[in-house]
């Protein structure tokens, strides 16, 4: 089957679906090679990202199409047909083939590409340039193509001609709706691939840049225009992206996130700095970046706050800044604080939650209150898989070990308290985990544990085949101060 | 040189010393930069309590890693008085001996609410952050807990952190687990293993945690051994009432470091 020929194949007869075999049969020096569909969608999805130096509205008209919505970004790059000229020119000497138009709406502009490349179409021009175009450029669909075709309607102008009813009865409201964007009666909106930055600001360079030196100051001026078009509004940047455009084609982008609207320059700088230098792949200029773009993609309005006088604004929002760097850095599911849960089973009891979105959640956490002149009744460091541990001879039913044996040490029980009895969250698990028995341990060494067997005897641990019971499973949870 | 100028020379030679001995004096007067710890001879041997903008370690074998945490923990409590915690740690450390538990620290009388965790995923990243929390001065304490002896936690490194500590006023707590105690620029040094907890309670088998704290290096005094129980209710430090194990005697002198590092068994 074929997927994509050139336009020598095509004028020798070939066509898009032809069995592999019969195009053989017509064009014997056929050279052939294997369609990457995943390969194809990557570089139309790379060759988009190169798009976004020309207009953030980018949209993907797969298999090899491209929508991008240009309204007010022409005069720009020096008026529409400039533009054109741009595009198509820089991605043939990439070795693609190229066919683009401008029109009203995006159906027609599709339409227009299919015959002719370099259309510009005006308002009110559409229905006279797609008219004498074939059905086929609409591209509805094989059986409403044919259909049209047999009906006798081979050009678009044909079609229009025609009652809209006739032709809603015979091919569906879709394909007329499709028409009449087509003819420019209606616009199709577009979706972009990306959402629509709250602020954009970039800087575009005649010569490439590829130090990292100037790369960093024109970041920090970006930074600074980036804060004065906020703060007129009284926003902060809550989520930034820095796009780097290669002059090859390639762009990379580096997103950094914030706990709480950033509205200084210096803020975004370090960020920025702590965020590339972390990078496991660094940013590699190549021959150099011809544009750099910061956008705000969240922003939120910023309350200014009244200094209190025992400065504990100032130092939350100190905290919340070296969070903020040290995310940048690390990632942000590093930092985390700690929030009490609403269950008894320990390993679930805290949730470590992100530090960047939960530090003010945290700081209002109602922890259970300790009893007073109580030793402590949880571990101190908890493991988050609890450890198997080995306990040699048959204890009393419900009763502690006399010894076991864990990371191949054996341990003698010198005091015991428990047990303290946990059962599973029946409506979570289907009851399958089993009710834990604790005890807290302290051995000959003075080092205290928290243990507990799985399952109990009598209910939970069943017999097996021979009628024994099974041993329950011992294992060590948590290690006590 | 003439006389004239020898003289001017050694007249603001004598100036500057005798600047310099007053701020000396003053440092070690300075009561507001040292933390009482509660238990009496071990504040006695600190000259009043543990310093403020320093480094501090604790060293403990692997298997006593519970008990060094709870003594840090301890520590950092005192140290940080309501201001946020910042406790970093790598990722192995976790697998080795369980991670840090917030209701086990809330437990031991602290306030989780002014703890946040950085889970590094190699030591290379937990030594960067330490340096990067230790600037921040909102901060009460900064804890860097290290498992193994990690080439990078040099001398250099030491130093580093001390001079981040000072200039910030942030303290840090070195918790070194599984490694033996080596030369650094820390202002203490403690091995510290887990003590038999007598019971508080008859109805309790055990009471609250009470740690064998040995100080191997103290810059501004003497070193010494002592049982200390954490008491979770005061959040201090104390002597346990009467312990029913003897103790080895108290050394005067600093010599008894070389023992300290003879009879430490290495691991990790």
């Amino acid at each position: 089957m074929i997927h994509a020929l050139d336009d020598v194949a095509a004028r020798s007869g070939l066509a898009i679906g032809l069995p592999l075999a019969n195009a053989r049969a017509i064009c014997p020096e056929l050279i052939v090679f294997d369609a990457d569909p995943v390969a194809d969608a990557k570089t139309l999805n790379d060759i988009a990202d190169w798009c976004d130096r020309f207009t953030p509205l980018v949209a993907l008209d797969p298999p090899h199409g491209l929508y991008l919505d240009i309204t007010g970004c022409a005069h720009l790059f020096g008026g529409e047909r400039a533009l054109l000229q741009t595009v198509c020119s820089a991605l043939s000497r990439r070795g693609f083939a190229v066919s683009a138009g401008i029109a009203g709406t995006s159906i027609c502009a599709r339409t227009l590409t299919c015959h002719a490349s370099g259309k510009i179409i005006g308002d009110g021009e559409e229905a006279a340039a797609v008219g004498p175009l074939p059905v086929a450029a609409l591209g509805a669909g094989e059986a409403i193509t044919i259909g049209l075709r047999r009906a006798g309607l081979k050009t678009i102008g044909d079609v229009a001609v025609r009652a809209r009813h006739e032709i809603a009865a015979r091919f569906g409201a879709g394909f007329t709706l499709l028409l009449e964007q087509a003819l420019g009666q209606g616009d199709a909106p577009i979706s972009p691939r990306k959402p629509l930055p709250d602020y954009i600001v970039e800087k575009r360079f005649p010569e490439p840049v590829a130090t990292d030196n100037v790369i960093s100051m024109n970041l920090s001026s970006l930074a600074g225009m980036l804060v004065t078009a906020m703060d007129q509004q009284g926003k902060g940047a809550r989520r930034l992206e820095a796009s780097f455009f290669r002059t090859d084609g390639a762009v990379r982008t580096i997103s950094v996130d914030t706990g709480r609207p950033v509205t200084k320059r210096e803020v975004i700088d370090r960020l920025f700095r702590e965020r590339l230098e972390a990078l496991n792949d660094p940013l590699d200029p190549g021959f150099g970046f011809d544009l750099i773009r910061l956008s705000a993609s969240r922003t939120e309005i910023v309350v200014q706050q009244q200094r209190d006088l025992d400065a504990n604004v100032h130092d939350n929002d100190e905290l919340a800044a070296l969070i903020d760097r040290i995310a940048a850095r690390i990632g942000g599911r590093r930092v985390v604080v700690h929030l009490p849960q609403d269950t008894h089973i320990p390993e679930r009891a805290v949730w470590a939650a992100p530090a960047q979105h939960h530090l003010a959640a945290a700081a209002q956490a109602a922890w259970p209150a300790r009893t007073l002149s109580e030793p402590p009744l949880r571990p101190l460091r908890l493991f988050e898989r609890p450890e198997p541990i080995k306990v040699p001879f048959a204890t009393v039913p419900d009763g502690p070990p006399h010894q076991f044996t864990w990371r191949r040490v054996t341990h003698a029980v010198v005091r015991v308290e428990g047990p303290e009895r946990i059962a599973m969250e029946w409506w979570r698990q289907n009851g399958e985990a089993l009710t834990r028995d604790y005890f807290r341990i302290e051995d000959a060494e003075g080092l205290r544990f928290w243990i507990y067997r799985d399952g109990l005897y009598e209910g939970e641990l069943k017999n097996d085949e021979a009628g024994e019971p099974v041993l329950p499973k011992w294992f060590v949870h948590g290690l006590f101060a | 040189m003439t006389g004239a100028c020898i003289n001017t020379l050694a007249s603001l030679r004598d100036r500057i010393e005798r600047i310099e001995a007053s701020n000396e004096a003053l440092g070690d007067a300075h009561a507001p930069n040292r933390i009482a710890l509660g238990h009496a001879e071990a504040d006695a041997a600190l000259c009043g309590g543990l310093a403020r903008a320093a480094v501090h370690e604790v060293f403990a074998e692997g298997h006593q890693s519970a008990a060094a945490t709870g003594f840090i923990a301890g520590l950092a409590g005192r140290m940080t008085a309501r201001r946020p915690l910042v406790w970093v740690r790598q990722d192995f450390s976790e697998i080795e001996s369980g991670a840090l538990s917030a209701s086990g620290l809330a437990e031991l009388g602290l306030d989780p609410r002014a703890l946040v965790t950085v889970r590094a995923a190699d030591f290379d990243a937990a030594l960067r952050t330490t340096a990067d929390a230790l600037a921040c001065d909102a901060l009460g304490a900064v804890v860097l807990e290290v498992w193994g002896q990690p080439r990078q936690l040099d001398l250099v490194a030491s130093r580093k952190l001390t001079l981040a500590a000072q200039a910030s006023d942030v303290t840090a707590l070195l918790l070194r687990l599984a490694a033996p105690p080596l030369p650094s620029t820390a202002e203490t040094r403690w091995i510290v293993r887990a003590a038999h907890s007598p019971p508080a309670a008859p109805w309790h088998a055990w009471g609250a945690p009470v740690f064998d704290a040995e100080l191997v290096r103290n810059r501004h005094g003497p070193v010494g051994r002592w049982i200390m129980e954490w008491k979770c209710d005061e959040c201090l430090f104390f002597e346990p009432a009467a312990y029913p194990q003897p103790v080895s005697a108290t050394p005067a002198h600093r010599s008894h470091q070389a023992a300290a590092f003879g009879h430490q068994r290495r691991t990790g």
